[in-house]
């Protein structure tokens, strides 16, 4: 997956940039495992209505999470045509379900911009920043936080 | 042609630290886990030194070492034993049975190889 | 070439096998074993401890070990007797050197004060008392045994040179016991001018010569300056099987500070050493050996040489991450011949004997590799047996009871980490038997009871899963307090009508204790509870049984394997799942007279008269709303331990096959109702059902615990 032209400086971050919802977002290249097509997954009971089910990634069980309705935005209709990322967060894999990858990003460090105020709290908590690209604003995700806190899912 | 020592010990720690240490000092090792079992392998191993632990099940050092000495596979073979008793009744125990020296646990390579030169030729 | 295994690694391998080794036999002798076999055994554990410890210089743990060492050795020498007072010494003592060991294997170190008093108080029991921390065993170094490691530093700067005289003639013992007298005389000579002369008076005539006698004698004349020490250190092996003696001119003081006395010995006063056996020899060099050694001395009889077939059968030590990863690729096959065998059902060719054939074979195969492999992570259940009994001593002793472990079915196999996992609950088990099912010595003496109370642990094979019970002697579970109890807490309603098995099963829930004083070694907020989800982690389920004044048992049931299961695929609200199959009772189409409801929601099933609770398993999942009387298709009676049978509602079943679990938990988290997950044939995931879980989850289940593996 990653190109080798960026890597050259350190300064510069490859971002994996995916439109889902009618919306760009991005994603560190490094946490990204792989991209892969949409498969049927088994439902998980009682399970959040964001968490679509799970998969067998090669013998792995991995959750995939419809990352516009987690992001409390319209859910992913078309599931046949979307992309799976398979991403590493927090020691686990998990799939995040999007309309499209579009590009790899190389964005100095100096290119990423704090959130905006007018982002909802909700939206703004699973944003790290967003990034400014050819009159496209894509929004960073802070992929920790796309899983529930734990003591939320605790209670 | 390097040294063709025989050690023996039961300890599984023991025998893996002679075998790196020896290896390293350029012997030619190999090991055995009790008397018994380096009584065994004496004839095929035909080393130019045994060290041998006394302290071990089945047969322990002192039994090997008469073993040996009575034996006529090569019953002159210099005889080292291992022991971390500094306690002279022991070494004079295992002089009695016909070792030629002692090596008291722990050692080093140094210590090691240095006690090997003073009953073989290295 | 082998790499350089870390050796540190190995010692602490070793060491665990030795420590349970060390308390075995410690146990044995408990029970009467008298054989010197077994406290020869005791001693060499505690012995290679020390040695191992002292390689990597773990000063604490050496001195322990010696002054263990020699207690055991007293007692192997039979100066001491092993009366239970000292074997309950020697037992504290093997526990506290596991925690010494462990201690030193995470890099820290146990309290010395601790060491100190545990070793205390064993010499206190052998009554060796009075060692004192100045005595402590120290190692010797070799540095001081030979010349070669000599501290020159030590020497004096000024070189002074002395003339040295030494006779030497060895025996011809020396000969026979490996010795070569051109090594003492090159060892001898060093670097120092020398001359020496060659006495062969003794040489016989010829035709007379024997080889292995002795003939010559040596007079070596040193300029040197090397200590009378250091000279006689070279003839240190050889000492008793030689004549030496030496001459010297005094040596430099060793405090060239200190005044030079006049009367000291004049440079021309011969200073005889060692002697000839005729003269008496002065003390620090060389006894004569006696010619008679004393019986103590003698030696095991070396002429017992073994036959290759009573030895140990040979074994392989191999890293656990190899054998995983069979097990992974284990996990593959099974999933592609399970691919294999559905696209060639579905292919034209499909009826071909010989492909039906192979196909079987091909089952067969893979059936027997998998049972291969897991036998290779099958251990005994011996050693984390064996870890009990020190959990019972140290429980008894806190609660001040007096009480003893009996193991049964000890070698019986069970998966690796089946059984590293089953350590905790299994303590937290047989320290709930001691702490809250014996009885105090006092009060079981009232009863008749003998005063000492018998936890029994045991382990057997039943119908595919292994079953472990942990049986006491004790009082029995009091149910009207368990009733209060869980009344006080809200745990059920006042009015509530509980049979005694509802009663005992209370003691599984979250939070519930009856101890009414908070004991030192229970109290720690660990319930019966985490014992039962620690357990069902592991596919297992517990159930408790107890007889008023006799005892209690609680008996876990677990799989054999976590790696594969027999499983029923079945249907429900268009989901594939598993079902395990030795939880299944009975398959059956029920008619809508078998069944009833009960209140607003809950259904039971008429099976022979029996009632059982009936669950649409798409429902109880949150699939789809619960089916109404007549739509269910298929129901599979299932048995959930001591719960009792409950009747399950599917829509289909597919087939029976081996299935591979797969862990929900490391990406996702547990999820009620689910034990595990599987890879089907197409590459599909389906779930694993838990039936024991099912049923408690009802039409609103609380939320599930996702996510939550990782922290």
């Amino acid at each position: 997956m990653r190109s080798s032209g960026f890597a050259t400086d350190p300064d510069i971050r490859e971002l994996v940039a995916f439109r889902t919802a009618g919306q760009d977002f991005c994603i560190d290249i490094l946490s990204v495992r792989e991209i892969r097509g949409w498969s049927r997954p088994a439902l998980l009971p009682h399970a959040p209505s964001y968490v679509q089910g799970v998969i067998n990634l090669r013998g792995a069980v991995v959750p995939i999470l419809d990352l516009a309705r987690r992001l409390g935005l319209e859910p992913i209709e078309d599931k046949d045509r979307n992309v799976i990322i398979v991403a590493a967060i927090q020691n686990r894999t998990v799939g995040l379900l999007v309309e499209a990858v579009t590009d790899i990003l190389g964005v100095p460090a100096s290119g990423i911009q704090p959130t905006p105020d007018l982002a909802s709290e909700a939206t703004r908590s699973m944003l790290r920043g967003v990034v400014v690209q050819d009159s496209r604003l894509i929004r960073l995700l802070d992929v920790a936080q796309l899983l529930p806190p734990a003591d939320d899912a605790a209670a | 042609m390097s040294l063709r020592i025989l050690a023996i010990d039961d300890s599984l720690t023991m025998r893996e630290m002679l075998r790196q240490t020896l290896t390293e000092a350029g012997f030619d090792v190999v090991l055995a886990e009790d008397g018994i079992d380096g009584l065994t392998q004496l004839p095929d191993v035909a080393p130019d030194l045994i060290l041998t632990d006394l302290n071990m099940p089945n047969m322990d050092g002192f039994g090997l070492i008469e073993a040996v000495r009575a034996g006529d596979v090569a019953p002159r073979v210099p005889i080292l034993v291992l022991t971390t008793e500094s306690a002279a009744t022991l070494k004079e125990r295992a002089r009695q049975a016909g070792a030629t020296g002692w090596i008291t646990k722990p050692f080093d390579e140094h210590s090691l190889v240095s006690t090997i030169r003073r009953v073989a030729a290295v | 070439m082998a790499g350089a295994i870390d050796l540190k690694d190995i010692f602490f391998v070793e060491a665990e096998e030795l420590l349970s080794a060390l308390e075995e036999g410690l146990r044995a002798i408990q029970t009467g074993a008298q054989e010197a076999d077994t406290v020869n055994a005791v001693f060499r554990a505690v012995h290679s401890i020390k040695g191992g410890a002292g390689a990597f210089d773990l000063k604490p743990l050496v001195n322990f070990a010696h002054r263990f060492e020699t207690v055991l050795d007293a007692l192997r020498g039979g100066q001491l007797q092993p009366e239970p007072a000292l074997l309950g010494a020697l037992l504290h003592s093997s526990d506290h050197l596991a925690d010494m060991i462990n201690a030193s294997r995470n890099g820290t170190e146990t309290d010395p004060e601790l060491d100190q008093r545990v070793i205390v108080a064993l010499e206190a029991q052998a009554g060796m008392g009075g060692h004192k921390e100045e005595e402590a065993f120290v190692f010797e170094p070799l540095a001081l045994d030979g010349p070669f490691g000599m501290d020159l530093s030590a020497l004096p700067l000024t070189s002074l040179l002395r003339k040295v005289t030494l006779t030497f003639r060895p025996h011809s013992g020396a000969f026979a016991s490996g010795h070569d007298p051109a090594f003492l005389l090159r060892d001898l000579c060093g670097t120092d001018e020398v001359e020496v002369e060659l006495d062969q008076s003794a040489l016989p005539v010829p035709g007379g010569f024997d080889p292995g006698q002795s003939y010559l004698g040596w007079t070596v004349t040193l300029q040197t300056e090397r200590s009378d020490r250091e000279i006689l250190a070279i003839f240190d092996f050889i000492e008793g099987n030689c004549d030496l003696t030496l001459e010297a001119e005094a040596e430099t003081p060793p405090d060239p500070d200190g005044p030079l006395p006049e009367t000291s010995l004049a440079p021309s006063a011969p200073v005889v050493v060692a002697a000839a056996p005729v003269a008496a020899p002065p003390k620090p060099v060389a006894p004569p050996k006696s010619p008679d050694a004393p019986a103590a001395a003698s030696p095991q009889p070396a002429s017992s040489a073994p036959s290759a077939s009573t030895g140990p059968r040979p074994t392989i030590r191999v890293d656990i991450d190899r054998v995983d990863r069979l097990v992974d690729i284990l996990g593959e096959l099974v999933i592609h011949q399970a691919m294999l065998t559905e696209a060639i059902e579905q292919s034209p060719g499909f009826g071909s004997v010989e492909v039906d054939r192979s196909l079987d074979q091909l089952r067969q195969l893979s059936r027997q590799i998998q049972e291969s492999v897991m036998a290779i992570r099958a251990q005994p259940v011996k050693p984390l047996f064996d870890r009990m009994h020190r959990i019972v001593r140290e429980a008894s002793m806190a609660a001040g009871k007096s009480a003893r472990l009996v193991t049964e079915g000890e070698s019986t196999e069970v998966d690796k980490t089946i059984i590293e996992r089953l350590a905790d609950p299994l303590t937290h088990m047989i320290r709930n038997s001691v702490d809250h099912g014996l009885e105090k010595p006092a009060r079981r003496d009232e009863i008749g009871k003998p005063t000492e109370g018998v936890v029994k642990l045991s382990a057997a094979h039943r119908s595919g899963r292994i079953v472990i019970t942990v049986q006491d002697d004790g009082a029995g579970i009091d149910r009207d307090k368990v009733r209060q109890i869980a009344i006080e807490k809200g745990l059920v309603p006042p009015n509530a009508e509980l049979s005694p098995q509802e009663i005992d099963a209370l003691l599984f829930l979250p939070g519930f204790s009856t101890a009414t004083e908070v004991s030192a070694l229970s109290g720690r907020g660990v319930g019966m509870d985490v014992v039962r989800s620690e357990i069902a982690g592991l596919g297992g389920r517990v159930g408790i049984a107890s007889v008023r004044g006799q005892g209690t048992t609680l008996t876990i049931s677990l799989p054999l394997t976590l790696a594969v299961l027999d499983g029923m695929v079945f249907e429900a609200a268009g989901q594939t799942l598993v079902l395990p199959v030795s939880t299944i009772i009975e398959t059956l189409r029920p008619d809508i007279m078998m069944r009833h409801t009960l209140g607003r929601t809950d259904s039971v099933l008429d099976v022979r008269g029996r009632c059982l609770p009936l669950i649409d398993v798409g429902a109880a999942l949150g699939f789809r709303r619960t089916l109404k009387p007549g739509e269910g298709e298929i129901v599979v009676v299932v048995e959930r331990g001591d719960d009792g049978a409950i009747a399950l509602m599917v829509d289909g079943i597919r087939d029976q096959r081996q299935v591979v679990i797969k862990g929900l938990e490391a990406n996702y988290g547990q999820i009620p109702g689910i034990a595990a997950a599987t890879v089907l044939g197409d590459g599909s995931v389906a779930l694993i059902v838990d039936p024991s879980d099912l049923a408690a989850i009802g039409p609103n289940p609380s939320r599930p615990n996702v996510f939550l593996a990782a922290e």
